[in-house]
């Protein structure tokens, strides 16, 4: 009965209580109305009976009272059930067209039929001119209804799964469905079940009352999280038994927020306990590792988080929609001005009659009156509107509808954007903006795990100022990444999945069909359980060999055993831990800073029981640990007696003590010799290859088996990559526990530490710490872990007075040092450091702390403050360097989409040098590229900086145009306004950090910045928060006008990609709160360059093409009714059979156009990638640009006129009736139209031609049927056998075939011209594809033939040019020959670079170097190169790095470059001429700069330090050019 | 909330030439050299084609006269002039056109008459009709369509048949051909077929009349008003029974509507006797009853003999434009070629490589 007992909810509340009386009156009355709206739940048992008396529906058991049960309480509260459809079998009519007349169009087309049923104007049959709408209308409900019913049946599987509730009648939990859960309800659910509601756990079989969930249905996140049951249940002695549960709970009104939970339990003694999220289990989370939990239902159904969250696929209007309602706006003042034409002209024609003697075929009113002229145009403007309604294109919405739909099927189909790894494809989210992902201007990216694999692997470190260069590490990072390519995936997946399997054997089948838990996608059970344990075994815990196997560094793994063998012996002795030296302690808690300091969790996947037997391992000995504990703990102090706690702490010092070493002794003695055997074993090994040890590889066996199967699972990548690093060195974490941490060490064997608190990480304060009580030295210590940027300023201040004070400042200088050059290295940096607290320090921090935990309101603001209050004067240890891969093809589709004219920022959390360095890496900054920084400590500095940069950007514009303005052609650029800025100066980086860019954004800077910006060719900012992501693009968005394109793959990248016109989310590791807000999901960055250049560039010249075609299509049709009008006496009257004319544009021209619209491919898909130029058609609008709706228009103008006039003098004289003639007209008409398509069409595929023939066979076929069909029907046009009779006819044919030709020959001439003489892009991309078909197919291979002997010399000189002027790093080499290539060449790089023929690749890379001037030129070791005739002195570099352009331009036989030089397209191979030129010119502002010659790679840091007041611009490659300026500063440092 | 949820590898698009869109695929390029050989095909054909139009059309000949009667002009001005005044002309008032073969007129020769500035296809007239009262039905007889008003029902409430504006405006002039074969000799009447004129389907199909009740048409159309302009009832309109009622020839040769308002619309066929061959050299006289009052809305009646081809009428037109676009293809084609030997020097360079 328990089910009926009615959850009893009131939503009155401690705020509203404790608000209450000082809020003045007026808010009260608004609250008052606000009710439903008050903050808190209350949640209390459902098997007590209601607070407000008896049980007064006790009734019917079994059968869900939906709504009975909840009489009695004032509001209604959501049950389990899951509702998402939106419509019940009642209400789907009328709610489903009052949705579909939101859509303007369709009120439009429902209006004009009405308009039918008024007998004066009546055009058509009134019934007849419904059905086009009404088809319209059905197709789109059926569509509507079709979803809706699978949503319905989604929703009732789910509805009917299983879990077990407690019932009171039978005392016991018995098997309900899921949507008879209601809030108050207790639910047991064991392990791998699905958690049917938001529950509150409070119990779990766990003895720790821990419950692991995974939450990979709710955010991808695969490893395993820890809940904990609500900690007054976890001492309860017997087992849980809902009966006694009489507490209340008060918690927060259903929110959306997964990660926040914030409520109170209130027991029935009146004390109060704050419960949390880890208190709070998930709906469509599944148990794991835990047998058996048992809670009570919080949220439910649609209240859930789960659900909250879940917002379904968003709708977006794309920017050609935009424009096509444009036209439609434009397409109804022609209709409105044709209206009125024949309105007047009827009116005169009625009129020049006069009112004397009307004639024969003037037919009066009914009534035998006539109208008066006026009257008579009025009502044929009317009338009007309906013979020519078609002008405005009923179909066109559907149609788009449809072909968006085709598009997404094929985008989603496309295998290329298909990850093998994850085995997920591209998602598509967003189903109406395909189109615009082919007009994207502006790209802004996250970095990490977007351009990033987001695998983190520990690559070196330093300690106390010493750095560990894990040379060997490197060397075996650097294997794995050679071996990436082959073999993938080398990660054993059988542990986990044989192990969760075995667990949830005995529920096995039901849990199975449960896994997919809540609605939207339903598949079958098995095979979303087989998708789970794929993602498992491939991503989860970050455990690839790569991430895992670390290669200690000899030295410091030495010192580490040092460290340890020297504890071991002090301990023994009894001594001070205080004796070691410090660099060994400071080595010592480096490492179990490394252990501990995270939230990572232990599982062992082959012993689901491991936990618990390290549990009472350790359980019997640390007895009295734990009673201390008890008192100890803050979140157990439930009374608040702070005073007592610090005198506790002293008296159980010393049993603590006892039982730790105690404990510690236990367990190392037993290993110690071992240990001492293995290590003398490791060290030649890990020499000796670069794989080396295997962490714990020379343990006992007994100890390696348990340590090798241990699985870290962690919230982040960069924690496990630490905490396989530590174990690397022998300090293993092996356990965690709420309230303690136990780490494996060499010879000390198991150290349990205290874990007194966690201070999780959060992207403002950038750092974590964990308090815990060493066991060894029994003191508190703060193990804080964070970026240097932050740690940096919290570190103790030291006095430079005594020596250890000047060390500690030489040590944190140097460490500094270190991780800028990690930063170089395009580490992620971390800071590990330290704080001892005296006992009463940390008493008086844990008081307020305290309070801030048990404060309801701005508790997250308190704690903050509270993190803030511990975490200073901190003690460094030292840092860590962690390698994040850059991603497959990061670089060269990074170039590929910025030859596409995208402009790519990078928005990253990280620090700058970290950002700057990946960028390089990624080749978005480039070395010859001048990199602006910005940098600034307040408004006033950032306004003068970004002043004084614009100065110099726009001295730098204007004399390098007015160098350029003889060789150039600038009008071209010019055109593009957007771009040309960017393209004229396009060697500029700037980079710019969060602060300077909090100062940038801000109103009265952000035009300046965003003209800075917008002429660099790229931008990087560090540091940057979600938020300023999110302005950043939408300053470009609003400010600029341009199309924006947002990627990213975690929380923090959110907003942005809901800011941006077009949101990608990377469906990688961290979670899927960024799928789930993005527009597109890919797995990897590099499918960005396929989707956006290939199907981005076909969705949108599709779409234009196709609306453009609606256009005229439509327009033609209806001129030609508007033809006619002159010959009827603007009566209105149509020669065009009235079906004919209301199924044109549904039966009969539509399949062609859909079929074009979905298939048709005006450039084949390995040209747009190889010539990414070809993108810009896009951004320009090239397809559809206003001009074209006129052109078009006119064009249909023509077309008509020819349609009408030729039938028209062709049957003048005859004895032709109305609608034989109509349907002469109607045929033409029909091929006319398709002709058209044909002549636009430029792939024809057996579908085009089967649709094109099918439409036109149709028309015949449905002619003559309907022809044939009824004598007397179809009044007025009666048209039986016309067409047999015209058919007939010889003339008909004749007629029909000079028409369409004629009508279609202006604009077959134009294409044919257009592709001879004036070949837009495309057409020359189809020709590249034309011309060299083979070239482009898989073995994609160079356009362009070998070199005649004497162009090699030219290169060779060239190269030799180039030899001068610097010697690059050989290993930047692929980078650098990608990056910045003129486009005209590009053509040539791209396909050469994947042509197999080595010496022309190199030969074309030489030359593209000597292109560009100072770009580092590579020693190929093959030899194809030929030294070229010596004599270029160092002098002459210079000029030779110009003159190979030249030389080549004029080169008769580099015919490929020529042709492409004199087209538009390639036009920029002139500004890339330009460039090389400009690039001599960097000093020219000699007078405020100095010119500094810097390898960056070497001297940044030193550079950073000389220019420490100063604003700075660096050329890179060749010269720093670095402006002094005194009133600015840098915070480089 | 979006899981793809299957079994690894089984999220992998199908490789198919579809969906990876790689259906082989044919991809014109107009450029000038591969449309130049279209464009003079084209031409050629047109040319061809328009030649043969062209004397065709030439071949057919046509004899037209206007005898609307503007005043002064020939005898039936004063028949025009009569009729402007009264509402239903006067019956009868005929006048005559007479003309003079020199030399054989090629048959078959067809009779059109001719209405100029007639807008038979005014909207509202074009729906005048009731196709069903049309095809002999008897209820619609008795109850016309809507569409016909106001000439659904007479003043009297008595449903006119055939109702309609179309059939009320019936053209109800009469010509008459008369032969004189040797000058000065005797007029002979030229037989005019005025059967078959009508669409063979038309007239079988989709006009009956109402089922003659004990043999009697009229009786069928008891309880029926003429329309107003009529002189006759529907039933009188011809003494033939396979031409009277709604099975008129002229009447279902008029009912199709014309496309233009100026239109022809055939009477006879001169294909009989002596004249199948045509009309022989000499004198004819056209006698025309002049009924239907055009000059209100300064409409034009004339009267057309017309040989008649596998083209149909006259119309230079078709041969005209067949022949001018023909041209212009073989122009187009050379300007192509122009074009096409320069851009192929500037493509040589590179074809060369």
């Amino acid at each position: 009965m328990g089910r009926d007992g009615g959850a009893r909810r009131k939503e009155t509340t401690a705020g509203e209580g404790n608000q209450g009386r000082e809020e003045p009156r007026r808010l009260r009355q608004q609250r008052h109305r606000r009710r439903r709206e008050s903050k808190t739940r209350t949640v209390r048992s459902n098997l007590l009976p209601p607070p407000g008396g008896g049980e007064p529906d006790v009734t019917a058991k079994g059968a869900p009272h939906r709504w009975r049960r909840n009489q009695g309480s004032s509001q209604y509260l959501a049950d389990n059930r899951l509702k998402t459809t939106k419509y019940t079998v009642l209400s789907f009519l009328p709610k489903n067209l009052f949705e579909q007349f939101h859509r303007l169009a369709n009120v439009y087309f429902v209006l004009i039929a009405l308009f039918n049923f008024v007998p004066v104007l009546n055009a058509f049959q009134p019934e007849l001119a419904l059905a086009p709408v009404l088809f319209i209308l059905a197709v789109t409900a059926i569509k509507d209804l079709w979803e809706d019913y699978s949503r319905h049946r989604s929703d009732h599987e789910i509805n009917h799964m299983d879990c077990l509730v407690y019932c009171r009648d039978e005392k016991k939990f018995v098997n309900r469905y899921w949507k008879e859960v209601r809030v108050g309800d207790f639910v047991q659910l064991r392990c791998n079940e699905i958690i049917p509601a938001d529950i509150l756990l409070l119990s779990s079989s766990d003895p720790d009352g821990l419950c692991h969930i995974e939450t990979a249905n709710l955010d991808g996140e695969t490893n395993l999280k820890q809940r904990q049951v609500v900690r007054e249940f976890l001492e309860l002695d017997a087992e849980f038994n809902p009966l006694k549960f009489t507490s209340i709970i008060e918690c927060e009104k259903p929110n959306n927020d997964l990660s926040r939970f914030r409520g109170y339990i209130i027991h029935e003694n009146g004390k109060k306990a704050a419960l949390y999220k880890e208190n709070l289990l998930l709906r469509g989370c599944t148990i794991r590792n835990t047998e058996e939990v048992t809670g009570i239902v919080i949220y439910a159904g649609h209240e859930t988080k789960a659900l909250l969250n879940n917002s379904g696929p968003r709708y977006k209007r794309s920017k050609l929609e935009r424009q096509m309602n444009m036209d439609v706006l434009w397409c109804v003042l022609i209709l409105t001005v044709m209206c009125l034409f024949s309105a007047v002209g009827h009116g005169l024609w009625v009129w020049q009659y006069g009112e004397r003697k009307k004639p024969l075929f003037d037919v009066p009113e009914s009534d035998g009156s006539y109208l008066s002229p006026v009257l008579a145009a009025v009502y044929l403007f009317l009338t009007m509107i309906i013979v020519l309604q078609v002008l405005i294109p009923i179909s066109l919405y559907v149609s788009i509808e449809i072909v968006k739909i085709c598009q997404v099927f094929f985008i989603h189909q496309d295998k290329e954007l298909y990850d093998e790894e994850t085995d997920s494809k591209l998602q598509c989210r967003a189903l109406n903006i395909t189109e615009d992902l082919g007009q994207i201007q502006y790209i802004f990216s996250d970095k990490t795990g977007t351009l990033t694999e987001n695998k983190m692997v520990f690559r070196r470190c330093t300690v106390s100022g010493i750095e560990y260069s894990h040379d060997a590490n490197a060397r075996r990072i650097a294997m794995y990444q050679e071996a990436d390519s082959e073999e993938e995936e080398v990660v054993p997946k059988g542990g986990t999945l044989s192990q969760r399997g075995s667990i949830g054997s005995h529920q096995s089948v039901k849990i199975v069909h449960r896994t997919q838990s809540t609605k939207s996608h339903r598949r079958t059970g098995s095979r979303a359980e087989a998708k789970r344990a794929s993602i498992l075994s491939k991503h989860t815990a970050f455990s690839s060999p790569m991430e895992k196997d670390i290669t200690p560094d000899p030295k410091l793994f030495e010192k580490v055993n040092e460290c340890a063998r020297c504890l071991e012996i002090m301990r023994n002795q009894e001594k001070s831990l205080s004796h070691l030296t410090p660099e060994l302690a400071d080595i010592f808690d480096f490492f179990i800073a490394l252990t501990i300091c995270n939230t990572v969790v232990v599982t062992a996947p082959n012993q689901p029981r491991h936990k618990v037997r390290v549990r009472f391992e350790l359980k019997s000995p640390v007895k009295t640990i734990e009673d201390f504990i008890r008192r100890f703990t803050p979140s157990r102090l439930t009374s608040g007696s702070n005073s007592g706690s610090s005198s506790s702490l002293s008296t159980n010092k010393s049993t603590h003590k006892t039982g730790s070493s105690f404990l510690s002794t236990l367990s190392t003695e037993s290993t110690l010799l071992k240990l001492e055997a293995r290590l003398t074993h490791s060290s030649p090994k890990m020499n000796n290859n670069g794989y080396g040890v295997q962490p714990g590889g020379g343990w006992t066996t007994e100890n390696s088996l348990k340590e090798g199967e241990l699985r870290y699972e962690a919230e982040s990548p960069d924690e496990a990559a630490l905490v396989y690093a530590a174990r690397a060195y022998n300090c293993s974490l092996v356990g965690r526990l709420p309230d303690q941490v136990s780490v494996e060490l060499p010879y000390l064997g198991r150290l349990t530490f205290e874990l007194l608190h966690t201070l999780g990480f959060d992207s403002i304060r950038k750092r974590m710490s964990v308090v815990i009580r060493h066991p060894l030295t029994d003191e508190i210590n703060v193990y804080t872990k964070g970026a240097d940027s932050v740690m940096m300023d919290l570190l103790l201040p030291c006095s430079a007075d005594d020596s250890r004070g000047k060390h500690q400042k030489k040590i944190q200088s140097k460490t500094q040092n270190y991780l800028n050059l990690y930063a170089v290295d395009g580490l992620r940096t971390l800071c590990i450091a330290k704080k001892v607290l005296s006992k009463e320090e940390y008493a008086c921090w844990l008081q307020r702390h305290l309070e801030a935990e048990s404060s309801l309101e701005n508790r997250d603001e308190l704690l903050f403050q509270s993190a803030i209050r511990l975490e200073t004067n901190l003690h460094l240890l030292g840092a860590t360097g962690i390698e994040d891969r850059l991603q497959d093809g990061v670089p060269e589709t990074i170039a590929n989409l910025r030859q596409a004219g995208l402009q790519i920022w990078v928005l990253t959390g990280d620090k700058q040098e970290t950002a700057v360095n990946i960028a390089y890496a990624c080749k978005l900054l480039d070395h010859d590229e001048e990199i602006i920084t910005l940098n600034a400590e307040s408004q006033e500095t950032c306004a003068a900086l970004l002043e004084q940069c614009l100065y110099y950007v726009e001295t730098k514009f204007s004399s390098e145009v007015k160098k350029s303005l003889g060789k150039v052609n600038i009008g071209f650029t010019s055109l593009h306004p957007p771009s040309s800025s960017a393209t004229t100066c396009p060697n500029l980086g700037l980079v710019i950090d969060g602060k300077t860019l909090a100062y940038a954004l801000d109103r009265t800077l952000e035009d300046k910045f965003l003209s800075l910006a917008r002429r660099c060719r790229s931008v990087l900012c560090c540091r940057s928060t979600p938020l300023q992501k999110s302005m950043v693009v939408k300053l470009v968005r609003n400010k600029l006008k341009a199309m924006t394109l947002a990627i990213g793959d975690g929380a923090n990248d959110v907003s942005m990609i809901q800011v941006a016109d077009v949101g990608v989310g990377i469906s990688g590791q961290e979670g899927m709160q960024a799928v789930m807000a993005s527009d597109f999901a890919v797995p990897r960055f590099r499918q960005l360059e396929k989707l956006l250049l290939v199907h981005g560039h076909w969705c949108y010249s599709r779409l234009a093409n196709m609306v453009l075609y609606f256009f005229y299509k439509n327009a033609m049709f209806v001129a030609l009714l508007f033809w006619y009008q002159f010959y009827c006496g603007f009566s209105g009257s149509s020669m065009i059979d009235q079906w004919f004319l209301i199924f044109f544009n549904l039966l009969f021209s539509s399949l062609p156009q859909l079929i074009t619209g979905v298939l048709d491919k005006d450039v084949p898909a390995e040209i747009l990638v190889a010539v990414p130029q070809l993108y810009k058609s896009g951004q320009n609008m090239e397809e559809y640009q206003p001009y074209m709706f006129w052109m078009n228009m006119i064009d249909a103008a023509y077309q008509s006129l020819v349609c009408f006039f030729i039938p028209y003098f062709a049957y003048r004289d005859s004895d032709v009736d109305i609608f034989s003639w109509g349907t002469v007209i109607m045929t033409i008409a029909l091929f006319t139209i398709i002709l058209h398509l044909g002549i636009e069409t430029k792939t024809w595929t057996w579908l085009h031609w089967t649709a094109c023939g099918f439409s036109i066979l149709l028309f015949f076929i449905v002619a003559l049927v309907y022809n044939a069909s009824c004598s007397t029907c179809f009044p007025p046009s009666n048209p039986y056998w016309t067409m047999q009779k015209l058919m007939g006819d010889p003339m008909f044919y004749l007629t029909t075939i000079i028409s369409s030709v004629v009508a279609l020959l202006p604009r077959f001439l134009y294409r044919t011209f257009q592709g001879t003489l004036f070949p837009t892009q495309l057409q020359l991309g189809r020709q590249l594809a034309r011309w060299a078909p083979k070239k482009f197919n898989v073995p994609k291979d160079t356009i362009s033939q070998p070199h005649p002997a004497g162009e090699q010399e030219l290169q060779s000189s060239a190269l030799k040019g180039s030899h001068n002027s610097g010697s690059p790093p050989q290993d930047h080499f692929p980078l650098a020959s990608q990056s910045e290539l003129p486009p005209a060449s590009v053509t040539e790089s791209k396909s050469e670079q994947r042509t197999p023929n080595v010496n022309v690749q190199s030969l074309n890379d030489t030359m593209m170097d000597s292109l560009r001037g100072h770009s580092p030129v590579p020693q190929r070791p093959e030899g194809a190169i030929q030294e070229g005739p010596s004599g270029d002195s160092e002098g002459e570099s210079s000029t030779r790095e110009v003159s190979p352009l030249s030389s080549i331009l004029d080169l008769p036989d580099f015919s490929l470059l020529n042709w492409i030089s004199s087209t538009p397209l390639f036009n920029e191979f002139g500004r890339a001429f330009r460039l090389s030129q400009s690039s001599l010119q960097t000093d020219m502002l000699g007078g405020t700069f100095l010119s500094v010659g810097s390898q960056l790679d070497q001297d940044l840091k030193g550079f950073k330090r000389e220019t420490s007041d100063c604003f700075q611009e660096k050329v890179k490659g060749t010269a720093a050019v670095c402006h002094n300026s005194e009133n600015l500063e840098t915070t480089f440092l | 909330m979006a899981w793809s949820a299957t079994s690894p590898g089984a999220n992998q698009p199908d490789n198919t030439a579809f969906t990876q869109q790689r259906l082989p695929a044919w991809q014109p390029l107009l450029s000038a050299g591969i449309v130049l050989p279209l464009f003079f095909c084209v031409g050629l054909a047109f040319i061809g084609l328009g030649l043969g139009l062209y004397y065709t059309s030439n071949g057919i000949k046509e004899l037209e006269y206007d005898y609307t009667g503007d005043p002064g002009t020939g005898n039936c001005s004063v028949c025009a002039a009569a009729g402007e005044r009264v509402a239903p002309p006067p019956a009868n008032c005929t006048c005559q056109w007479c003309f003079s073969l020199s030399e054989l007129f090629q048959g078959p020769v067809f009779l059109y008459y001719e209405l100029s500035n007639f807008y038979q296809n005014n909207r509202r007239y074009v729906v005048s009709r009731d196709d069903a009262q049309l095809s002999g039905l008897a209820s619609a007889l008795r109850h016309p369509t809507n569409e016909c008003a106001p000439y659904q029902r007479s003043p009297a409430g008595v449903p006119i048949a055939p109702c309609g504006a179309i059939a009320n405006s019936l053209f109800n002039d009469s010509f008459k051909l008369l032969h004189q074969r040797l000058p000065g000799g005797a007029y002979v009447e030229v037989p005019l077929d005025r059967t078959g004129i009508a669409w063979w389907t038309d007239y079988h199909v989709k006009f009956h009349n109402p089922e003659p009740i004990n043999g009697s048409l009229k009786l069928a159309f008891y309880g029926t008003a003429k329309p107003p302009n009529w002189p006759r009832p529907a039933y009188d309109l011809s003494p033939d029974p396979n031409n009277t009622g709604f099975v008129n020839q002229d009447f279902v040769v008029w009912m199709r509507t014309a496309a233009l308002p100026t239109f022809r619309k055939l009477y006879a066929r001169i294909r009989h006797g002596n004249y199948s061959a045509g009309l022989p050299r000499g004198a004819y006289c056209v006698n025309i009853t002049y009924n239907y009052p055009v000059l209100a809305f300064d409409g034009h009646k004339r009267l057309i003999f017309s040989s008649i081809s596998w083209m149909g009428g006259k119309n230079p037109f078709l041969g005209v434009a067949y022949l001018t676009f023909g041209s212009l293809c073989i122009v187009t084609g050379f300007v192509m070629l122009v074009v096409y030997i320069r851009h192929q020097d500037e493509n040589g360079e590179d074809e060369d490589e």
